[in-house]
């Protein structure tokens, strides 16, 4: 009986490694310079090892995937608090794992939870997890919430665009630090080990966890969650911009799509001062004159553009779409095609099937009678495709990246960008089908801008983009 | 593929719908009789309605179905109702009612449960008195009730009081801090016997009063009195409320209504007020309901005291016995009309269905045992055959009142 096992990338891969070392497992490769995403252990050389974002482990193991994983218990809560009965169980402690996740908000009311719940107006809460933030909201007594749900740059949200902030820091003076108040500590960022429940009983799987439980100290205090931050620092007065009602609020991505915004910007002599930031500044300023600007995740924009929380944002169309699948009705629209970050979205397949297009794929899943698992970070867009495409029983499951991993084990089918579609050649994947083309555009609302001087701002930043896009 | 049902769900079958639409049938006539108008909210409300204080525990809103629709876009989530009386108090205020109102509905519920094995939709037949404070009020409320179960033909139900307001009070006479309070008070409204327990180890001063007020159990106006007399000057604040409870209970006494008084039986809602109630049958609870005059103010609308309750539409039908609501075979026949006699034959189908008999046409091999009569319509020789199923006689005719008056139906009907 073959055991499957994930392990985390990204913050917990050194302690995880440090660990599974102490317990003798032989596993080779798995460090910071990570260049495969299966591994083999010396000890145990019969267990299926992948490495996958923290993120993806506890749905991974929910859905039967995984045997055993490894990540920090926000994610782990992050599902066990909205799915109380999927198959996940907490096993143990890791005793390693820094900071927590905190409720922060500006310094004054905001910060004081019996103040939060007299809130009349609508409290509006910002986080890369929706499902704590509702039980937050049911926990404060909120009489009126709106939650966005974040993929990022959390940070950044509060004062203008959320009252509160669900926020991954080391300690609650990192909060301070940022000019914001921590209130409720969430949970603790420690790393657990957690199991498929079924696999519990019905797979042994003893060699395995004793090897690592016999490490561990077994007194550890059981987590506390939603703990009230009683704060008797104040946080340094911090002072934000006062954006008026005449100026211009621009949301610009983060990562690897800034140097193109720069060349486009470069063209018509828009300067904006750290951005991309060495520093992770996120409010950088400008010579766009009545502009206020900030950085964000472009998979968070059109969210944050239907709610009038920014007036122009660039992102991908990719992310306008899923937005629109989900919410047809979301008053937000595609101003402007700016031509750069040419992606296509695929449908992708294990290159072993016999499946060359969808119309193949769709007979593999009757005749195989299979719950297709379709993984992909683009769940609205893919859950219109399969279902478009008449696949009768299926599953999505979203990730955060590098699903490319997932094939063939953990998803049947994924829902992809791709440049050159050397990524998917490389890991044995086949495109059977093309959904559509995506570059970067600039979007806005489709309410009208009843500020004057703004919409002659928002005009002066549209028209010099058309131009700098008629340029060499 | 497997057709599956979706677990924590269930379907209700012929005999479970005979139950269900004699209860709600039952119940809809009562509620007209006391003059109470029938309403239905949406499924679907908005999630925050559920969350403020005085709405539902954070424990119960863990376990509402809550999603983003089309619109979730702003963020704003809905919820598959969990509860009645709270989209009754919106659809109150968000149709600018004031002063009284007598409404009922009967709905469907959605609450997760774990197991799956429990429903996750539930059905519920429910009343709410709004804009009116009185004991009366709440005498007419569980008189209703009672009523209901009467007409239903039930007995030997029994009914516990308890009493939001003396509980909160004894409460505010302890000294906890709001979120202690408020922490206590929903675990005892969740039915969470060692709520007390904590406070009971903490404060040792306050164990005697609390132990008289919520371990004791009575049956009479005169135990209330006793409690009052005993713990008035010890705990001041309670005197209001228990006044309240006295003067409820004198009258339930003086329509003869037998009760039981048990303060820890608090089971209910946050946003219970004052007297709560409960109706059980055996061990089961098969209804109950309770003031709740902060609620209407808290959810934004003018200061409106109510006042309601509900019957539990899964534990009736489960009392209720299927056959005794089955049609009698007597009443139902079954009809085989040849092709070329189809006008007549129709015709005099129709003449027996506004006699109230339950007429089938033969489509396929149909159980002659189940129907009292079959009726055949030929186009050659004798028209009309009626033969009595149990007896096994046939009476042939070609004058369809002959059949009319064989049955019994006297009435002109030509």
């Amino acid at each position: 009986m073959s055991l499957n096992i994930a392990l985390p990338k990204g913050r917990l891969l050194n302690s995880t490694a440090t660990l599974l070392e102490r317990a003798g497992w032989e596993l080779d490769g798995y460090n910071d310079k990570l260049r495969y995403y299966r591994l083999k252990s010396g000890k145990f050389p019969d267990i299926n090892i992948k490495v996958l974002q923290e993120k993806d482990i506890p749905i991974q193991i929910a859905v039967g995937n995984y045997d055993l994983g490894i990540c920090g218990l926000d994610w782990t809560e992050e599902l066990l608090v909205k799915y109380p009965s999927s198959s996940v169980i907490k096993i143990a402690d890791l005793g390693y794992g820094d900071g927590a996740l905190y409720v922060a908000a500006l310094p004054g009311e905001l910060a004081d939870p019996e103040k939060l719940t007299l809130r009349k107006n609508i409290t509006r809460i910002a986080g890369e997890y929706p499902n704590l933030a509702e039980i937050l909201a049911g926990k404060l007594r909120l009489k009126r919430f709106s939650i966005f749900p974040l993929w990022g740059g959390a940070e950044v949200y509060p004062p203008e665009d959320a009252e509160i902030v669900l926020l991954p820091r080391k300690s609650e003076k990192d909060i301070l630090d940022a000019g914001l108040v921590p209130i409720i500590k969430v949970v603790d960022f420690k790393a657990y080990l957690i199991a498929n429940s079924n696999s519990l009983k019905t797979k042994n799987m003893a060699d395995v966890l004793s090897s690592l439980t016999d490490l561990l100290d077994s007194s550890r205090d059981f987590p506390k969650t939603f703990h009230v931050i009683k704060t008797t620092d104040i946080a340094s007065a911090k002072s934000f911009t006062t954006v008026n009602d005449d100026m211009v609020r621009l949301a610009l991505p983060d990562g690897h799509q800034q140097s193109h915004v720069c060349r486009i910007f470069d063209k018509v002599g828009i300067k904006v001062d750290d951005y991309p930031s060495q520093t992770g500044n996120r409010r950088p300023t400008s010579n766009l004159a009545g502009y206020f600007i900030k950085v964000i995740r472009p998979q968070d924009m059109p969210l944050q553009i239907a709610n009038g929380n920014f007036d122009l944002a660039i992102t991908g169309r990719d992310w306008l779409i899923d937005h629109k699948y989900q919410f047809p009705n979301s008053p937000i629209h595609e101003l402007l095609d700016l031509k750069y970050g040419w992606v296509k979205i695929v449908a992708v397949v294990d290159e072993k099937l016999p499946v060359e297009d969808i119309a193949s794929w769709w007979q593999h899943c009757n005749e195989k009678q299979i719950t297709c698992r379709v993984a992909t970070e683009y769940t609205n867009i893919a859950d219109r495709y399969v279902r478009d495409n008449r696949i009768d029983r299926y599953r999505i499951i979203p990730t955060w990246g590098a699903t490319e991993g997932f094939l063939p084990e953990d998803a049947d089918l994924l829902i992809e960008n791709t440049e050159t579609g050397g990524t998917i050649a490389r890991h044995n994947l086949r495109i059977i089908d093309k959904l559509f083309e995506s570059t970067a555009c600039l979007i806005a609302s489709t309410r009208k801008v009843s500020n004057t001087k703004k919409s002659e701002r928002m005009e002066f930043l549209i028209d010099a983009l058309k131009n700098a896009m008629e340029m060499p | 593929m497997k057709a599956e049902k979706c677990k924590g769900f269930t379907d209700l079958t012929p005999d479970d719908m005979r139950a269900f639409r004699y209860v709600e049938d039952t119940f809809r006539d009562c509620c007209l009789g006391w003059g109470y108008d029938e309403i239905r909210t949406p499924t679907l409300e908005y999630l925050y309605l559920f969350t403020s204080a005085g709405t539902l525990t954070p424990n119960m809103l863990g376990k509402v179905y809550s999603f983003l629709d089309w619109d979730g876009w702003s963020g704003e989530r809905v919820v598959l109702k969990p509860d009645g009386t709270i989209p009754t108090a919106r659809f109150y205020i968000s149709n600018n009612k004031s002063g009284l109102a007598r409404l009922f509905y009967v709905t469907n519920l959605f609450m997760f449960e774990e197991t799956g094995k429990k429903s996750r939709e539930k059905w519920q037949c429910g009343v709410e008195l709004i804009g009116v404070n009185s004991a009366l009020s709440d005498i007419e409320l569980l008189s209703l009730s009672l009523d209901v179960l009467r007409q239903l033909g039930l007995s030997d139900i029994r009914i516990k009081l308890s009493h939001a307001g003396l509980i909160k009070a004894l409460l505010d006479s302890l000294e906890l801090s709001s979120e202690e309070k408020n922490n206590i008070f929903s675990r005892i409204l969740e039915g969470d016997s060692a709520a007390l327990d904590i406070v009971k180890m903490d404060k040792p001063e306050t164990v005697e009063a609390l132990n008289l007020l919520l371990g004791l159990k009575g049956k009479t106006s005169g135990f209330l009195k006793n409690v009052k007399a005993l713990s008035s000057k010890r705990l001041a604040n309670i005197s209001e409320p228990l006044d309240n409870f006295i003067c409820i209970v004198e009258k339930l006494e003086k329509l003869g209504v037998d009760y039981r008084i048990d303060l820890a039986s608090g089971k209910g809602f946050e946003y219970y007020t004052g007297l709560i109630f409960h109706l059980l049958i055996g061990q089961n609870v098969i209804g109950g309901g309770g003031r709740y005059d902060a609620l209407i103010p808290q959810m934004g609308g003018q200061a409106t005291p109510a006042a309601g309750f509900a019957i539990y539409m899964d534990q009736l039908m489960k009392l209720i016995e299927p056959e005794s609501l089955a049609e009698l075979d007597s009443n139902k026949i079954l009809v085989r009309i040849e092709t070329d006699a189809m006008e007549e034959g129709f015709n005099l189908a129709e003449i027996l269905r506004d006699f109230g008999y339950i007429v089938v046409m033969q489509l396929e091999d149909k159980q002659e045992t189940d129907y009292g009569w079959k009726l055949e319509v030929v186009s050659k020789g004798l028209k009309f055959a009626l033969t009595n199923i149990a007896g096994g006689e046939t009476t042939k005719t070609d004058d369809a009142c002959d059949i009319l008056k064989l049955l019994g139906c006297t009435e002109d009907v030509a």
